[in-house]
């Protein structure tokens, strides 16, 4: 009930909303169960006799929520809000320019999927898929330092454009291997 | 996502795709990609003496309208100088294709992928002369 009671508004970041500090190395276990508890706090069924005023600012809360923990659950979207907080965009769909041993290296993951993908080898997916996992968890290892540790934003940029990259490449992994397995 | 005839036809029939030696001294590479979308594209482009293209080709890894605006730019390329090429705006891949909004990011990367293959050719004939 706290954060009703202390009238939730957009000014606060998301980190805030949940009792968090901002920093990318984050205390997930607190983040989903203040979520939680915001969740079951602002639930309609706890609003069904309230004004219609009290009813809409739930709603509101129950939103916000809901949009701040998608935002800080998934690494790629945290270190993305992060940077926007200190007023840097990362334009993951602007910005083209990537490091030239990155890209051969997303060239040779997409040749190798697509070679799966013909040949329907889901054991050769599934291990893609952990290449790309392990990446992206170095990245975030280096994300950790970067943002929390040096404070080097720029650098931050870098690697979170990366890692964004690498996490779309593990969707389309996932979708092919589905639909391989259906 | 319904596609234009047009992206259908590059799609299904891609042009130009393939590499060129990249340490032929009148090749130039550029690859750019989308973190959003994850696609990567790499262009080569062959260029005479006098600064005319004489041959491109791709290779890309994405959405069909990534191939194709890849594709389609492969084909306009070709008897261009690299001038010409660099100031090919991606509002008229687009037109061409007929994209909608949500892919005209699509028609960037391929205009991008085009300036960083005229930045490489020019640095390559840069670093030939001062060698020179």
């Amino acid at each position: 009930m706290s954060a009703l009671n202390n009238g939730i508004s957009d000014n606060h970041s998301y980190f805030e909303l949940f009792g968090l500090s901002p920093q990318f190395n984050l205390d997930l276990a607190k983040l989903e169960t203040n979520y939680r508890s915001i969740q079951s706090a602002s639930h309609p069924d706890r609003f069904v006799t309230a004004l219609l005023s009290e009813k809409l600012r739930s709603m509101q809360t129950a939103t916000l929520a809901n949009e701040a923990y998608q935002a800080l659950k998934n690494p790629a979207h945290r270190a993305k809000y992060l940077l926007a907080l200190q007023g840097i965009e990362v334009a993951a769909e602007t910005n083209t320019a990537m490091p030239a041993d990155f890209l051969m290296q997303q060239m040779e993951w997409r040749e190798a999927i697509d070679d799966a993908k013909q040949s329907k080898n889901i054991d050769a997916l599934d291990a893609l898929l952990a290449e790309m996992q392990q990446e992206a968890r170095s990245l975030q290892a280096t994300l950790i330092d970067l943002i929390d540790v040096k404070k080097n934003l720029p650098l931050a940029v870098d690697a979170t454009r990366k890692l964004i990259f690498i996490d779309k490449v593990c969707v389309d992994i996932n979708k092919i291997i589905e639909h391989l397995d259906a | 996502m319904a596609y234009s005839d047009k992206v259908l036809d590059h799609y299904e029939n891609p042009r130009n795709v393939g590499s060129l030696d990249k340490n032929d001294p009148n090749v130039g590479t550029g690859m750019v990609g989308a973190p959003a979308c994850g696609d990567v594209m790499k262009l080569m482009i062959k260029v005479n003496d006098s600064g005319i293209i004489e041959d491109a080709k791709f290779k890309t890894y994405g959405c069909g309208s990534a191939i194709a605006s890849s594709s389609l730019v492969t084909e306009w390329l070709k008897g261009r100088t690299i001038d010409e090429a660099y100031s090919i705006k991606n509002s008229e891949i687009a037109e061409e294709l007929a994209l909608p909004p949500v892919k005209i990011h699509c028609s960037v990367l391929a205009e991008d992928a085009i300036k960083a293959a005229v930045a490489d050719i020019k640095a390559k004939q840069l670093a030939a002369k001062e060698a020179a």
